[in-house]
C-alpha cells in the first residue's frame, strides 16, 4: 500500500541469550527483503546495527542496547535447489529444522549440523558452527559455497573463495561484525535414509574416551562422547562414546524399510515457564548422571536423525530448567598435543568446584577452514553447561580459572557459547585477531555493526 | 502424497505475514495455489520458495488492491494462470492504516479500499464463478478489530467490520449452493503489518505459523466464523457484551 513506509519501523523487545543471564530491551526490526534490510541499515543513522537470527548462541552475541536489532527471521525464503548437485540458495533466515524437514524427505540432509536445528543459515555461517563430524567433514563454513553479505554502506556484495575472499573468510566465525547476511548457497549431503547406526560404546576415563575417538574417527562420520562431570579421580571423564554413520537401507529393520527418508513424528515437550528453583543440582545431576551411564552399555543402535543429532530439541524451552538465574555453555578447545592433559584439568577443576554440569559432550575435530575467528583445529572439544549459582564473582573467578586451563595449554573458548570471558584473555587466546580486525576496518569503516559480546571482547573498538 | 478436494486455491495478498506461513501449510498438504499480490519482488521470492519446497505447486498473478479494475478482474486472470479450474479463494490481503492524527481523506480512503472495497469485488467474482461451478471454499482474513469500534484503530476495524458482515451475507447467499463462506478473525498477530505498533503483552501476541494451522483446519472443515488463536472468541463476546455507556468510558 502506498501508505506503508519502505523502512519497517522498529520495535521495542526485550532479548536474551540462550543463556539466560541478562536480559536487554533493545529496538528490533526485521526486513521481509534485501531492499528493507539495506533501508535499516542505511537509516539506522549512526547508530549500531546488531544481526540476530533464532537467539540460540548463549551469551551476547546476538543482542546489544544501543542501536537497532536486524532479525533474519523475515528472510525465511528458499530461492533455488538443485536436485543433481545438493547445492541450495536460501535466506539468510531459514532455519535449520526446515531444511531438515524440506529435504531429509528428498534425500538431503545438512552436511554438517550443531546440537539444535533451531538455527538459522545465517547464524550457523556468523558462528561457523561444527557438528559431530568436524574430523571429516570441518565446519559448516567449509559447505557454504558463497554468501550475499549486507555491509554497512548498504551495499550487498557477494562473498565467496573466489571473491572478496578475505571478507568471506572474516565473516565465517565473525559473530555478525562484518555485516548482515542475507543469503547463502550451501552444499546438502546426500542420505539414503532418515537414520543413522550409532555404535554405543562406555568408557571408563578420559584416557578410554579419547582413545575410542582416535580409534574410531576413521571409521565413523559422526562422533561424540557424554562425559559424568561429576566422576573423579581413576573414573575422570567416564563416559559414553556414541559413534554413528548414516544408514543404509539394507541397515534399517524391516518394519522401517518402507519409507527410509521419512522422519519419525516427535512429540515435543515444552518448558513453558521458568521454575524459581532449578531442579539441576548437583544431587539430580547425579542420579541422572549414573542412571544415564548404566541405561546405554555398549551396543549397536538404529536412532533416526531427529533422536541422534538434536535430542534435546524434543523439550523446547529447556534452558528454562536452570532457573531465573539461566547458566552459561563453557566449550574449549585444545589442540591435539595438550588436549589429554587440558581436558584432565578442566575436567578436575569442574568436579571439584563443586558445580555440577548437567550437559557435558566432547567431540574431537580436524583441520580448520580458514574462519579468522573460526576456534577449531586438531583436537578437541568440551562443552559443559553450568548452572549460574551461588555468588557473581564466584562465578566469574570460576571461569577465569578455567580461562587460564586453557590460555597454560594453548586452547581457545567459542564464541557462540561465551558470555564470561575478558578481552585481554580472548586476545591471547585468537591470535588472528588483528587480521580479522584489519578486513572489519575495510568493510565497515565506522564499526557500525557491533554486538554486546564484540564490545565486551574488544573486537569491535567502541 | 493425498491431494486434498479442493486442490487449487488462489490465495489473494499472499506475501503478506499470515498468507506466507498459510501457503507453505496449503503446499504441505497437497494444494496447488495461485499467488496473486502487490509486491512482486516478494511474490517472485514467495514463488521461488514455495516451488522449491515442492516443484510446480505454485504459479503468480499481479494484482494491486488499490487498483479497482484490476481487482474487477483478478479472477479471470488466475483461472488463466491455473490453467484449470480453482476450488477455492482466500482473500488475505488488507493494511493497518498509519496511526497518524488526524485521519485524512486519503487513508480513510485507502483503508476501505484496501481493506474492504478490494475484497469485496474480488470475493463477488468467487460468489459467482462457485456458485457456477456448484460447490468451493470462499475465505477471507477478517480481524478481530472488526467485532467493536475502538478508538486506536476504528478505521481498519470499520472496515473489517464491513468485511465480516459482506462475508456474513455471501455465507446466508450461497449456503444452499454448496459454497462454503469463512471469515477468519485474527487477533494480534506477529507480522510485519503489526511492527513498529504498540502491542498488547507478549501471551496475546500469536505466531503466523500457528494461525496458518488454524486456518487450514477451517478452510477443511468448512466452518463459518473461526476466532484464531480461539481464546478470541471469549474475549470479544465480552467486549461485545459491554454497554456503551460503559464502553466508551474504556481505552482499548
Amino acid at each position: 500500500m502506498t501508505h506503508c513506509p519502505a523502512v519497517q519501523a522498529t520495535h521495542e523487545s526485550s532479548l536474551q541469550g540462550w543463556g539466560r543471564l541478562e536480559m536487554v530491551r533493545a529496538r528490533v526490526a526485521r526486513p521481509a527483503s534485501v531492499a528493507e534490510a539495506a533501508d535499516i541499515v542505511r537509516e539506522s543513522g549512526e547508530a549500531a546495527v546488531t544481526p540476530r537470527g533464532l537467539g540460540r548462541s548463549y551469551g551476547d552475541a546476538s543482542y546489544d542496547d544501543r542501536g537497532v536489532v536486524i532479525d533474519s527471521r523475515g528472510l525465511d525464503r528458499y530461492v533455488a535447489f538443485d536436485d543433481e548437485t545438493g547445492l541450495l540458495r536460501c535466506e539468510a533466515g531459514v532455519s535449520f529444522a526446515d531444511i531438515v524437514r524440506t529435504f531429509v524427505p528428498r534425500g538431503w540432509f545438512l552436511a554438517t549440523t550443531p546440537g539444535t536445528q533451531f538455527v538459522t543459515v545465517g547464524g550457523a555461517i556468523a558462528a561457523d558452527v561444527h557438528g559431530k563430524n568436524h574430523h571429516r567433514v570441518g565446519s559448516f563454513g567449509a559447505h557454504v559455497k558463497e554468501f550475499t553479505l549486507l555491509l554497512a554502506s548498504g551495499d550487498a556484495i557477494r562473498c565467496s573463495r573466489d571473491e572478496n575472499a578475505e571478507l568471506f573468510f572474516a565473516t565465517l566465525g565473525g559473530m555478525g561484525l562484518t555485516g548482515f547476511v542475507v543469503d547463502a548457497t550451501i552444499q546438502l549431503r546426500r542420505i539414503d535414509t532418515a537414520y543413522v547406526v550409532v555404535d554405543y560404546r562406555r568408557s571408563s576415563c578420559l584416557e578410554d574416551s579419547l582413545e575410542a575417538f582416535e580409534q574410531g574417527d576413521a571409521a565413523y562420520e559422526h562422533s561424540v562422547a557424554w562425559v559424568d562431570c561429576l566422576a573423579t579421580g581413576p573414573t575422570l571423564g567416564r563416559g559414553v562414546v556414541m559413534r554413528a554413520n548414516h544408514a543404509t537401507r539394507a541397515d534399517l529393520p524391516a518394519n522401517d524399510s518402507g519409507a527410509p527418508l521419512t522422519l519419525p513424528p516427535r512429540r515435543p515437550w515444552s518448558v513453558p515457564y521458568t521454575p524459581p528453583m532449578s531442579p539441576l543440582r548437583p544431587w539430580s545431576i547425579r542420579l541422572f548422571n549414573n542412571a544415564f551411564y548404566a541405561a546405554h552399555p555398549d551396543r549397536r543402535a538404529v536412532v533416526d536423525i531427529g533422536r541422534f543429532f538434536y535430542p534435546l530439541d524434543a523439550v523446547r524451552g529447556w534452558n528454562r530448567l536452570y532457573g531465573p538465574r539461566g547458566f552459561i555453555q563453557y566449550q574449549a578447545f585444545f589442540p591435539r598435543a595438550t588436549s589429554m592433559q587440558g581436558l584432565r584439568e578442566l575436567l578436575s577443576r569442574v568436579s571439584g568446584s563443586g558445580v555440577a554440569s548437567f550437559l557435558a559432550v566432547m567431540k574431537s575435530c580436524g583441520p580448520a577452514d580458514g574462519g579468522l575467528l573460526s576456534y577449531l583445529e586438531p583436537g578437541h572439544t568440551l562443552a559443559l553447561d553450568i548452572p549460574w549459582h551461588g555468588s557473581d564473582a564466584r562465578m566469574r573467578e570460576l571461569c577465569t580459572a578455567f580461562d587460564d586451563v586453557l590460555l597454560r595449554h594453548g586452547g581457545r573458548i567459542y564464541l557462540a557459547k561465551d558470555a564470561v570471558t575478558t578481552a585481554e584473555t580472548f586476545h591471547r587466546m585468537y591470535p588472528r585477531l588483528a587480521d580479522f580486525q584489519r578486513v572489519r576496518r575495510q568493510a565497515d569503516p565506522d564499526g557500525r555493526f557491533s554486538s554486546a559480546l564484540g564490545r565486551r571482547l574488544g573486537i569491535v573498538v567502541n | 502424497m493425498h491431494r486434498p478436494s479442493p486442490h487449487t486455491l488462489l490465495i489473494v495478498g499472499a506475501t503478506g505475514g499470515i498468507a506466507r506461513a498459510l501457503c507453505r501449510r496449503l503446499i504441505d498438504r497437497g494444494y496447488d495455489l495461485v499467488l496473486a499480490g502487490r509486491r512482486s519482488e516478494g511474490l517472485a521470492a514467495l514463488d521461488a520458495d514455495l516451488n522449491v519446497r515442492r516443484g510446480g505447486c505454485a504459479r503468480t498473478v499481479p494484482f494491486d488492491a488499490l487498483d479497482l479494475t484490476a481487482c474487477s478482474t483478478l479472477l479471470a486472470r488466475a483461472t488463466e494462470v491455473a490453467g484449470g479450474p480453482l476450488h477455492g479463494v482466500v482473500v488475505c490481503h488488507g493494511a493497518l492504516p498509519p496511526e497518524t492524527k488526524p485521519v485524512t481523506v486519503e487513508s480513510i480512503d485507502q483503508a476501505f479500499r484496501v481493506n474492504l472495497v478490494s475484497a469485496a469485488m474480488i470475493l463477488e467474482q468467487a460468489a459467482e464463478y462457485f456458485e457456477q461451478r456448484g460447490g468451493g471454499v470462499i475465505a477471507a482474513i477478517s480481524s478481530v478489530a472488526g467485532d467493536r469500534g475502538r478508538q486506536s484503530n476504528y478505521l481498519y476495524g470499520s472496515a473489517k467490520a464491513g468485511l465480516t458482515a459482506y462475508m456474513s451475507g455471501l455465507r446466508n447467499r450461497l449456503h444452499r449452493r454448496g459454497v462454503a463462506v469463512v471469515t477468519i478473525k485474527p487477533g494480534f498477530v506477529d507480522t510485519p503489518m503489526l511492527h513498529g505498533r504498540r502491542l498488547p503483552a507478549a501471551f496475546l501476541v500469536s505466531d503466523p505459523d500457528r494461525v496458518a494451522a488454524a486456518i487450514v483446519t477451517a478452510i477443511e472443515r468448512r466452518r463459518d466464523v473461526v476466532y484464531v488463536p480461539r481464546f478470541w472468541q471469549p474475549i470479544m463476546i465480552a467486549i461485545r457484551l459491554l454497554p456503551e455507556w460503559l464502553f466508551k468510558r474504556t481505552s482499548l
